[in-house]
């Protein structure tokens, strides 16, 4: 025992270390540590083909339980509760131990909680777990009045299948726009518009301030500007808080997430931490980052699994997102964090565009509604590192097409 | 329940039983199919489950759609008349029988 990689968390990055281990030829024992009541699935589609109903749980699976077996790796349903790095072994609830030679953490997050009267309500669900989504899907069925409480990802995907499904759905955002945080003015004012036209509404700047009840169930949500929106089911989706009292307790180095290094090591050499809970030094920002993406998931389960099978590299993936609400299709390429110049190219009336997102004269980030080959082509593009023909002048000019510039970049590259 | 033989690059071949409903990448991750990434997990984002389909098939594929068609162009592997993206092909018992071929690299 202790001759091998436990891996606590069992989403997609937890479960990515795992596939890539053994892709990479490693034969030493894997335990990937389970919380879930269900075999790892994917959580994207939870808010969007699961919701309505286009996909069965089983449909969500990562891979089959026979594939994990062939491959020998262990899913074993355990809540890891101390990391006694002196011992090197995890210690769960169920009183089980785990030596370990190389720890995981990739134990996510959960969903921030507001502390409103009237949250423990029935019909006041979050969205996180499958658990969470049949339930929610199924409270759906017969909603009228849906309050969505935080206009982001999670929120505006839930709404626009809330609104095809024939509920009112009101969003209420503290922030002066939808998806404030992760995208750029002009996405957020076109998905706004589109939500608007399937009947949803919207309370900007606004927040919940109580949500009323009777019997026991929701009735309506108050707001601090006076709003009094009825409701029979309440969305609230303000965000994930990174779990990270594991390493806290085990004396890591925290920082609103697991700080890693540029190789993803916590401050212990034999402990990794990857996905939703890591904070790492972000080649693209260049600032400590932590993301909540697919992406950023299984490329940092893959660079890890590549470390321990001694072929180490700096992680330095480009960072992608993408979120389906009704129609649209919103694509994201880069960060975008502390950009100065927007140019939006393409058609934002029909819903073809992209906003290409400056820092000084360095493109830093593509945003694309419904225009994948622009998505493609930037992510290509800021993979190979060559931006500096594209400022903003280039892409002021009529006839730059960014497709065209991405394929001549990556042959030349 | 339909059957889906996939070969691989290197002419290794590996066939699955699926659910009708299920994609044909589905069918190939949930399996451990090797030469399909699948990052985005279905939603026609990121162009790694790109296919070739057996011409016998390509008729009752059928063509992309728009999207799919433009994140094609944009795959890491040459595009050709048969390319799809395999989280966009549906099996059915129509379907049964189909056969793909996973490019040389999807990243």
């Amino acid at each position: 025992m202790g001759e091998g990689t436990v891996v606590v968390g069992a989403g997609q990055a937890g479960v990515q270390v795992a596939l890539s281990l053994r892709e990479l030829g490693y034969t030493k024992p894997i335990t990937v540590l389970n919380d879930e009541p269900h075999p790892p699935y994917q959580r994207p589609p939870l808010s969007k083909a699961y919701m309505m109903g286009k996909l069965s749980p089983e449909g969500m699976h990562l891979r089959t339980s026979d594939y994990f077996e062939r491959q020998g790796i262990s899913i074993l349903s355990e809540r890891v509760e101390v990391v006694d790095r002196s011992e090197r072994k995890v210690v769960c609830s169920s009183g089980s131990r785990f030596r370990y030679e190389a720890l995981v953490l990739a134990t996510g997050g959960r969903n921030r909680t507001l502390s409103l009267p009237g949250a423990e309500l029935q019909g006041v669900l979050s969205l996180r777990s499958l658990d969470d989504a049949s339930d929610l899907k199924e409270r759906l069925t017969s909603a009228r009045n849906v309050v969505v409480i935080g206009g982001g990802f999670i929120g505006l995907e839930f709404a626009a299948v809330a609104s095809k499904s024939g509920a009112h759905v009101h969003v209420v955002e503290a922030a002066s726009r939808a998806m404030a945080r992760a995208v750029s003015p002009e996405i957020s004012s076109y998905f706004t518009r589109r939500h608007m036209e399937r009947g949803a509404t919207f309370s900007f700047g606004d927040a919940a301030l109580r949500i009323n009840g009777q019997d026991g169930r929701v009735t309506s949500v108050e707001t601090t500007k006076e709003r009094m929106l009825p409701a029979d089911l309440v969305l609230i989706g303000v965000g994930i808080m990174p779990n990270i009292e594991l390493a806290q307790a085990a004396g890591l180095t925290t920082d609103g997430g697991v700080v890693v290094d540029e190789h993803l090591l916590t401050s212990d050499p034999s402990i990794s931490a990857i996905g939703d809970c890591a904070v790492f030094p972000n080649a693209f920002s260049k600032t400590r980052l932590r993301l909540e993406s697919v992406q950023n998931a299984v490329d940092q389960g893959r660079a890890v699994a590549a470390r321990l099978v001694g072929k180490p590299s700096p992680y330095c993936a480009v960072p992608w997102f993408w979120s389906d609400q009704g129609e649209d299709k919103l694509q994201i390429a880069g960060i975008s964090l502390m950009s100065d110049t927007r140019l939006a190219k393409g058609d934002q009336a029909t819903g073809r565009f992209s906003v290409f997102v400056f820092r000084g004269d360095e493109l830093v980030c593509v945003e694309s509604v419904n225009r994948p080959a622009d998505h493609m082509a930037a992510r290509n593009l800021l993979k190979t590192g060559r931006l500096g023909g594209i400022t903003p002048e280039v892409v002021r000019n009529d006839a730059f097409e960014l497709k065209t510039y991405a394929a001549r970049a990556v042959a030349d590259a | 329940m339909p059957t889906v033989r996939y070969i691989q690059f290197d002419g290794a071949e590996r066939t699955v039983d699926a659910a009708a409903g299920t994609s044909v990448m589905q069918a190939a991750i949930t399996n451990g199919v090797p030469g399909i990434l699948a990052e985005c997990g279905g939603a026609a984002s990121c162009a790694t489950c790109h296919v070739y389909v057996d011409d016998a098939w390509v008729d009752r594929c059928g063509p992309p759609g728009d999207d799919e068609s433009e994140m094609l162009d944009c795959a890491a592997s040459e595009r050709r008349p048969n390319s799809r993206l395999s989280c966009q092909i549906e099996l059915s018992d129509e379907l049964d029988g189909l056969v793909v071929r996973t490019p040389e690299t999807q990243s």
